[in-house]
């Protein structure tokens, strides 16, 4: 019982890591059919931006009053990078064959992460330590320290319990930004007919900008929540937490923004749960368990999820443009 | 002096003046050409009907005014400003609300999301107005408010389409093919509906297949060949005249 309650709290925490970075591809999805594979690097940027923040206003404070103005330092990185990375090079392509951004956003990729390792350090008027090599985030009262164990065997992290929170506030901000608001609006417009909705007076251009905007803010508070749980960040962490968010958004439905928090709970419960489980099975099953398979059994199971439902678990929405 | 002005007065043709005016008109898509220099021009209050088979360059045309599509050549003028430039969301608000081919309709928005929508560039406080004033002249779309647009019928769609396109408060209504696929009994309260605004002084562009509905209701008509004007004149001359006849009234 106590391994199944440990998983679950892993597993929503992990879930809620990807469930924030997924909307991300997802937003952009549904408004442009564009994978931004750079979106993996906006949510480091994040992670870096809240470093930087910290490292030149706050060095050696740890109140937790520090932490909003941390993300905030996230966002404006995060952000930034996202809406000029579609300003320079994907809005030039925008008419161009499928193939031609998606390579593009695999080189924007590489370019982020080699900016981040080389340039990190030589920030003019700073000290910032190399990005070689992983640099300590900075440990916040309150959000970080002591576990809680609720009951024998159980551990939950302090940094786990606001990823969740911060998903939950974000889902909630996200539903009403989308259905409630002007702009949200013309975003689903958008979404379901761009011509149509150039013809109601929607701007497609700034709805695009806004749609990497909030994707990239989304991100930059994973990036935060990221640094905070495993106390450190590296130029390479966008990578694989971008592979894995990407799988959440297809899981759940690539375009569905509920999709996308689904898909991203459901892969953090399910690669908690296989890993645990499987490293309990007898020999010679036992050996395929473990954390070091985990990646393994999220990217089987996304190509499961290809196989069997390639719609993803809430379905695509598709419009039927008759 | 007066001679002289009196002379031009006579040959300038006998309409209002125009709001719209579209000169030498091309448009291509790629190295097709699918509008081979058109000109016609609206009047203000008019409904102006461009009638033509499939591929004639009817639909091309509405598109470029509105600035889905930008011409390659010639020019169009909206009151008195060239918009072959404009981009299409600044166009809506110049006054040009365009209802598109096959009504495009927003499917999994409600109708009142979708009539919202067509008031997107508004920043007045008579939006609440002209919903209402939507749901009377369609009181279908009223009763069913609050359902997915997808979910409707043809004639249901063209109905909110067209009470969408209202909703900009439009000076230059476009309608593109309000009547295909509709049974007759629909297409014949659509062509009611369009006489309704005209009646109210909304000036509309009408573009058809079906000929007969479109020049009856037709202050002026053009018949659109392969991208070329072929025939022009008043609704009633080009309903009585034998090559329009002939061609689209499927008459011998």
């Amino acid at each position: 019982m106590e391994i199944f309650l440990q998983q679950l709290v892993n597993g929503l925490t992990l879930g809620s890591l990807y469930a924030l970075i997924a909307v991300g591809y997802t937003v952009v999805y549904g408004i442009v059919q564009l994978i931004n594979f750079a979106h993996g690097e906006v949510f480091m940027i994040g992670a870096f931006g809240a470093l930087a923040t910290y490292l030149l206003l706050f060095q050696g404070q740890t109140a937790l009053w520090i932490l909003p103005i941390m993300i905030i330092g996230a966002m404006i990185a995060s952000v930034g990078t996202a809406v000029l990375m579609e300003r320079v090079a994907y809005r030039p392509l925008r008419n161009a064959p499928r193939l031609a951004p998606l390579i593009t956003a695999i080189g924007i990729s590489v370019f982020l992460q080699e900016f981040v390792r080389l340039f990190f350090d030589k920030v003019p008027g700073t000290d910032f330590p190399s990005a070689k090599a992983k640099i300590p985030f900075p440990q916040i009262d309150v959000v970080t320290g002591r576990a809680f164990h609720p009951m024998e065997g159980v551990t939950i992290q302090r940094a786990a319990i606001f990823t969740v929170a911060m998903l939950l506030l974000s889902a909630v901000g996200l539903w009403w930004f989308v259905n409630k608001t002007k702009l949200g609006r013309g975003m689903q417009a958008v979404s379901q007919d761009p011509d149509t909705a150039r013809l109601m007076g929607i701007n497609v251009d700034r709805i695009i900008v806004v749609a990497f905007a909030v994707g990239a803010a989304l991100a930059a508070i994973a990036g935060v929540a990221q640094g905070l749980q495993i106390t450190n960040v590296n130029f390479k962490m966008g990578f694989i937490a971008g592979l894995k968010a990407f799988t959440a958004a297809v899981l759940g439905g690539i375009g569905n923004i509920q999709g996308a928090v689904v898909g991203g709970l459901v892969l953090g419960l399910a690669e908690a749960f296989i890993t645990q489980y499987t490293g309990m099975l007898p020999d010679p099953f036992g050996q395929f368990g473990g954390s070091s398979w985990k990646d393994v059994w999220a990217f089987a199971l996304l190509i499961v999820i290809l196989v069997f439902r390639p719609q993803g678990l809430l379905g695509a929405k598709v419009v039927d443009r008759a | 002096m007066s001679h002289a002005v009196h002379e031009s007065d006579l040959t300038r043709p006998a309409s209002a003046p125009a709001m719209l005016e579209v000169k030498d008109l091309e448009v291509s898509y790629g190295k097709i050409k699918a509008v081979k220099g058109i000109s016609f021009t609206v009047g203000q209050g008019e409904v102006v009907s461009l009638i033509g088979t499939n591929g004639a360059g009817k639909t091309t045309t509405l598109r470029t005014i509105s600035g889905l599509l930008r011409p390659s050549a010639g020019s169009i003028t909206f009151q008195g400003k060239r918009i072959d430039d404009v981009p299409a969301h600044e166009i809506v608000v110049l006054g040009i609300a365009h209802c598109p081919e096959g009504r495009r309709i927003f499917p999994q928005m409600t109708v009142e999301e979708n009539l919202l929508l067509g008031a997107f560039t508004r920043e007045d406080g008579e939006i609440g107005k002209d919903l209402q004033e939507a749901y009377e002249l369609f009181p279908i779309l009223q009763e069913r408010s609050k359902q997915p647009a997808g979910t409707f019928s043809g004639g249901e769609q063209q109905m909110l389409a067209m009470g969408r396109a209202m909703m900009s408060r439009p000076k230059l209504l476009m309608l593109d093919e309000p009547s295909m696929g509709l049974s007759p009994l629909m297409m014949k309260r659509i062509m009611t509906t369009v006489r309704t605004l005209q009646d109210r002084g909304t000036t509309i562009l009408l573009v058809e297949q079906n000929a007969q509905a479109a020049l009856r209701l037709a202050n002026k008509g053009y018949v659109l060949e392969v991208g070329k004007v072929v025939l022009q004149g008043t609704g009633r001359e080009l309903l009585t005249s034998d090559d329009v006849r002939k061609a689209y009234l499927g008459e011998d």
